[in-house]
């Protein structure tokens, strides 16, 4: 089933040529209006041009601090270019991406038929192309390429990409059952439909647009954590403008000896404390976390909804499709009376082995399984009989054996007709397999009837340690499904979810997401049809199958390309990912400061103060090559961490405490000691150079 | 060293064994439930209300509750302020005082009425009894009732869910002094009285010499010795953090402080109310494990600090070393180390942790001359201000700012595990950062700027009366202090000028008053909030890395704010060479 999505993929990242381009954008960004939008490197926008001044000026009067001045003002116009590097090389993937998923919607061909009638010629078209009113043929085998209602023929649609219901449906025109659903498949007949709605490109263009940063708010979290790096900032400003007089104090009063603090150093340390590395990444930071999600083919309308998909604590999952195959397998033979397991066996295999369908090759296997010896192969002048819209049933003609296989009310049709009787003890079997939640198909030689075959569920394989998984992390999952409490049960305890809706209605599912949001949870929920619309829409995180109606994709605030409801998780752990990440770095911005103290301290005062020469803990070699380390390591320190800001810092799923404890070692800890260490190491290139 | 450390961990273990049953009573007070206090002083409780005319079941929005903290406060500084001007024509003035002229007036109502006490006057030759105990004591109540009704909003928004209603200030204050100041005021006068410590109306004694002398071609016989209601005031002025003594020695005066013992209690009663309101906190967010995280972050915080600040004060002064004077631990010595302006009875190692508490707490009491530690134990007194009353911090006052400060670790830690960070339920967003942030930020731009004013002028400059960082480091102390409420004086400056008096004003009024709006609306918009039940996948407040990450933070946002400062002052001044100091 997983198969028959097409998967999109991912655009690899090309970091030479984006590298190269992003590298010119780094230089057309350093407008003031551009640099007027990140308040913190604003900040050091505006004291690389005050030291570009000094530094002129000290060259005119032949200041011997110039060249100080000048190679310190040199590395703040670097600390420019590597944050507007990384903020351009974030959108420069995020560009690529996005067109890459332009692209590939537009490789879905498109039989595109001037009127609606079968016989008026088709020209092939990329299914991007179609406009509102333009009518398609769709035959047997082809994806339709967008949403529509279907003007003429009748079809058996697999709609499982969507619905995740196996069995097809019947679209046909008129009526009630017209509406055809992009990404679907015909796999019987053929329509003709008229193209309701344009392929995805509302959500495309959204999204390039919030890639482009025109359109890119800034969320909840990134505007509560851009107040909290501009008041740091405000306060690093104080500190270092009254750090002046305090110098000035100390030289003409308290020390008597030494120079007052140069306008050169206090820029330095100025820039040094502000959180240039967070502040110089955080826009990178959001772009990526649109990219990831990109890459796994997920449109979000907003960079809200992500960060969101970060705090859900409630996952309501489709039964069909996320915790189950969308298909089901056969798995168990019920002869009737008189007929042996293996003839049954054998009689479904035969049936069954024309049968395209997952359904049909699962019949298959699990009459091998049976009978391991008889793999007899279709003679050539079988006849197949494939399944139809009218008849509801398949099979084959087979040494002048009608061998069929269908539903039970189809099949007591045809039995009927052909003058044989129907076994009331299928009936019972018929009955016995429907309640426990499984569906029966029938299987006959002409009027005689066999037996019956159980086509079961199958909980994906590894989904129950993905469940436990979620639950490490806190978040629970609520399985939703239209079966019976009974069946719903079973199928929930064994992929090991934390709660079930059976019988759900798109009003029960509405009233359940209000419940748990009254408890104050936070609820994400996948969707595609009409009626999951008003739940899409109260879920706090609503991602829409591509395949979705139009409805539905309004109502949501994400749509899955690839329509796999699974998709759900990875996108709790990119929105989980993408704070993360942002928090990660704050916390080792911040924790390098004490470093970067340690520095420049010792080296702004010490010729007033010869005995705060014990504050250089790190032996550095001289007061100016403590204070060029320190603005090397400061300005360094962003192109080296852009990967890790692009990538996002790494996820495990694990609870909050560990995630804690692990984070506030490696950047809280690590974000103390690594400064020390890598200042130390440019002091010592400094004295070889 | 060992007998200084065994006092402090007494100090901090008996606090907390009072502090917990303290904490629970506190609750119970604030929640209105019926029990033996209340049964006790439930009418008197109930007859305020009535001729106040006061509903109790009428909660304030985060406005109005500060609206009537304003409003309370500012009659009270008016009140004290035309008592003070008064004081020479009413009655309770044995010594017969004039009024308080209007500068000075004006400097004490503000400070008294803010829990500063600040004190630019003498008081024991200043003040009026009337003064003293219709003012300054009322005050001294007053103010730190203030203070803890400051922090029960923000404790009731944290626990409740999707409200306006954060309490009725007029009933806080009433139950804060009736049910919690009043009586361990009363009962801690007490035990300073049978301890010693003066409680009287006569104004002065005439005292016989035993052994009189000649001073100045005169013979002295006798002694006049100011005495007056000392117990009542000294008991509430280290409860409630307010500091400000009756006599201008403070606690080093024997009349306050006759004893080891009172030391010891009034050490562990400046921390008694700040701790018992972090367990308080507890029980009424009901998260008894975060309050133990807060007790234990401040432990972590403030061992550490004291016991350097200690072994500094024990190792004595090197410059006396150095001339081979001995400060050895000796009873004949008072137990050695630096014995400059310490007294004897009390001990260096006593009075830098006496420093450490009354900076830690706002109290800024003193039972030693700051101004005369060890240039590193007093930048430790300097730092624990600095801190921004966190470390225990003032009576309420502490607990607000330390909430504040847990906003913003749980922003970080919230961000690192990967959610929208929750504090106890409630989510933190961009109004919560910017409410806490001017909260906390208030001080240390009051401090720095306020600084760099005293140092860039000549009227500021003047003040200080030691050469060298030294010099600095009074300056810095005295912006400081006031800024942070706390009232303690690192001396060696003269801070009786226009200069001081107005800059120290300043630095009281919005040091003390611009925190309350962004904490009180902080509760405001975090009681509107819905309550999130806590799972796995949410920050736990209570684990040892969180305490870890608060430590952290406040540590950092202290000192990155201040080490440039502190490098100047304290640092250089510990670090300088003798033989500079020689000369």
């Amino acid at each position: 089933m997983e198969s028959t999505h097409h998967k999109l993929a991912a655009s690899p990242i090309n970091w030479k040529d984006q590298g190269r381009g992003a590298l010119w954008d780094s230089f057309s960004m350093l407008s003031p209006r551009r640099q007027l939008r990140n308040p913190v490197m604003f900040v050091v926008y505006v004291g690389s041009w005050l030291l570009l001044a000094l530094f002129f000026h000290d060259l005119i009067v032949h200041n011997s601090e110039a060249l100080f001045t000048g190679v310190i003002d040199l590395w703040l116009w670097l600390t420019l270019i590597f944050a507007n590097f990384s903020e351009a090389l974030a959108e420069r993937q995020g560009e690529a991406q996005a067109n890459s998923l332009r692209r590939n919607r537009q490789e879905v061909t498109a039989k595109k038929l001037s009127k609606p009638v079968r016989e008026a010629g088709y020209q092939e078209v990329p299914g991007a192309s179609l406009r509102s009113g333009d009518f398609v043929l769709i035959e047997a085998g082809d994806l339709v390429p967008t949403d529509g209602e279907a003007v003429v023929g009748i079809a058996a649609v697999d709609e499982s990409a969507i619905t995740g219901e196996s069995a097809p449906v019947i679209r046909e025109s008129g009526g009630d059952r017209s509406a055809v659903t992009g990404g679907t498949r015909v796999i019987s007949d053929w329509l003709i439909i008229r193209v309701t709605q344009e392929s995805g490109h509302t959500f495309l263009d959204k999204m390039i647009a919030m890639v482009e940063g025109a359109a890119r708010r800034k969320t909840p979290n990134e505007i509560a954590l851009s107040i909290l790096l501009v008041v740091l900032t405000l306060v690093f400003l104080v500190v270092t403008v009254t750090l002046y007089p305090f110098s000035w104090y100390s030289v003409h009063y308290a020390g008597h000896s030494g120079s007052v603090i140069s306008l050169t150093v206090l820029v330095a340390l100025l820039v040094c404390l502000i959180p240039t590395t967070i502040g110089a990444l955080l826009p990178a930071i959001g772009i990526a976390g649109i990219v990831r999600l990109l890459q796994s083919n997920v449109v979000a309308t907003s960079g809200r909804a992500i960060e969101a998909a970060g705090d859900v604590d409630i996952l309501l999952l489709d039964k069909t499709g996320t915790i189950t195959y969308g298909n089901r397998s056969a798995v168990a033979f019920y002869p009737v009376l008189a007929v042996t397991r293996e003839t049954l066996a054998q009689a479904a295999r035969r049936a069954s082995l024309a049968d395209e369908t997952p359904e049909g090759k699962s019949i298959v296997t699990l009459a091998e399984k049976h009978d391991p010896q008889s793999r007899e192969i279709l003679p050539p002048d079988a006849k197949l009989i494939a399944f139809t819209a009218e008849t509801r049933m398949s099979g084959v003609d087979w040494d002048g054996q009608q061998l069929r296989k269908g539903s039970p009310d189809a099949m007591k049709l045809w039995v009927q007709s052909l003058g044989g009787t129907w076994p009331s003890e299928l009936d019972a079997e018929v009955q016995k397999i429907a309640s426990g939640g499984a569906t029966p198909l029938v299987v006959c030689s002409g009027a005689k009837v066999l037996g019956a075959i159980e086509l079961r569920d199958i909980v994906k394989a590894d989904i129950k340690s993905r469940f436990a998984a979620l639950r490490e992390m806190g978040i629970r999952t609520v399985m939703v499904t239209g079966d019976n409490p009974l069946t719903a049960a079973a199928i929930a305890a064994e992929a090991g979810v934390d709660d079930y809706l059976a019988e759900a209605k798109p009003e029960t599912k509405l009233a359940r997401i209000r419940e748990y949001q009254n408890e104050g949870y936070m609820v994400a929920m996948t969707g595609d049809g009409t009626n999951d619309s008003p739940a899409l829409a109260q879920a706090d995180v609503g991602l829409c199958m591509a395949s979705g109606t139009q409805a539905a994709r309004e109502a949501s605030n994400m749509v899955d390309m690839d329509s796999n409801p699974t998709k759900l998780l990875e996108i709790v752990q990119i929105g989980k990912q993408l704070l993360m990440t942002r928090g990660a770095l704050t916390t080792f911005s911040v924790a390098n400061d004490v470093a970067k103290y340690f520095a420049i301290i010792p080296a702004a005062f010490v010729s007033t103060y010869p005995q705060l020469g014990a504050l250089n803990i790190m032996d550095l070699s001289s007061p100016t090559h403590a204070i060029l380390a320190a603005v090397i390591f400061n300005a360094l320190i962003i192109p080296f961490l852009i990967p890790l800001a692009l990538k996002g810092i790494k996820f495990r799923a694990d609870s909050a405490q560990h995630i804690l404890r692990r984070n506030v070692w490696i950047y809280g800890l690590g974000g103390i000691i690594a400064p020390f260490i890598c200042i130390k190491l440019i002091d010592m290139l400094l004295v070889v150079l | 060293m060992i007998s200084t450390i065994i006092l402090t961990a007494a100090v901090l273990l008996l606090t907390i064994l009072l502090a917990l049953p303290l904490g629970r009573y506190m609750h119970r007070v604030y929640a209105g439930e019926r029990f033996w206090a209340t049964r006790l002083m439930g009418p008197v409780e109930r007859g305020i209300y009535r001729i106040t005319h006061i509903s109790v079941n009428q909660e304030m929005d985060w406005k109005h509750y500060a609206v009537a903290l304003l409003v309370f406060n500012l009659i009270g500084g008016v009140f004290l302020y035309a008592l003070l001007l008064a004081q020479g024509v009413l009655p309770l003035n044995p010594l017969h005082y004039g009024g308080v002229p209007s500068a000075s007036a004006f400097n004490t109502a503000v400070s008294f009425t803010t829990n500063t006490n600040w004190q630019d006057y003498s008081g024991g030759s200043t003040m009026s009894y009337l003064s003293q105990m219709l003012g300054l004591t009322v005050q001294n109540f007053l103010s730190a009732a203030t203070g803890i009704t400051i922090v029960l909003p923000l404790v009731r928004a944290l626990a409740r869910h999707k409200t306006k209603d954060l309490g009725n200030f007029w009933v806080d204050m009433t139950r804060t002094v009736l049910y919690v100041l009043l009586p361990l005021s009363a009962l801690f006068a007490l035990i300073l009285m049978e301890q010693g410590v003066v409680q009287t109306l006569t104004g002065i004694v005439r005292a016989d010499l035993i052994a009189p002398f000649v001073s100045g071609g005169k013979t002295v016989l006798h002694q006049m010795i100011h005495v007056g209601p000392v117990a009542s005031q000294e008991a509430i002025m280290m409860l409630g953090n307010n500091g400000g003594g009756f006599f201008d020695m403070n606690d080093a005066h024997p009349f306050e402080n006759p004893t080891g013992f009172t030391n010891f209690l009034e050490m562990v009663a400046m921390i008694l109310i700040p701790s018992a309101l972090v367990f308080m906190f507890g029980h009424m967010v009901k998260a008894k494990r975060t309050a133990w995280a807060i007790m234990i972050a401040t432990l972590v915080l403030f061992v550490p600090l004291t016991v350097v600040s200690e072994h500094f004060e024990l190792l004595g002064n090197p410059l006396l070393t150095h001339l081979g004077a001995t400060q050895a631990n000796m009873a004949s010595l008072a137990g050695g180390g630096n014995m400059e302006g310490v007294e004897d009875r009390i001990g260096a190692g006593a009075s830098a942790l006496c420093g450490s508490l009354a900076t830690a707490t706002s109290t800024g009491a003193a039972n030693s001359t700051y101004d005369s530690f060890m240039p590193l134990s007093g930048g430790i007194n300097l730092f624990f201000m600095q801190m921004g009353e966190t470390v225990f911090g003032g009576v309420g006052t502490g607990l607000a700012t330390v909430l504040a400060f847990m906003i913003f670790a749980v922003f970080l830690g919230g961000l690192m595990v990967g959610r929208t960070p929750e504090f106890l339920g409630k989510k933190i967003e961009s109004f919560e950062i910017k409410m806490a942030s001017l909260a906390i930020l208030v001080m240390p731009l009051l401090v720095l700027i306020g600084t760099a004013a005293a140092v860039s002028t000549a009227a500021g400059r003047a003040g200080a009366l030691n050469p060298g960082a030294h010099g600095f480091s009074e300056i810095l102390y005295a912006i400081t202090s006031p800024a942070n409420n706390n009232g303690s004086a690192f001396d060696g400056l003269s801070s009786d000028t226009t200069f001081y008096n107005l800059i120290t004003g300043m630095a009281i009024l919005f040091g003390r008053y611009w925190p309350y709006l962004p904490l009180l609306a902080l509760a405001g918009t975090l009681a509107g909030k819905k309550k999130i039940p806590a799972g796995a996948g949410t920050l736990t407040t209570h684990t040892p890395i969180f305490i870890g990450l608060l430590v952290g933070v406040i540590l950092l946002v202290g000192a990155l704010n201040f080490f440039p400062a502190l490098a100047l002052g304290p640092i250089a001044d510990q670090l300088a060479p003798i033989s500079t100091l020689m000369h």
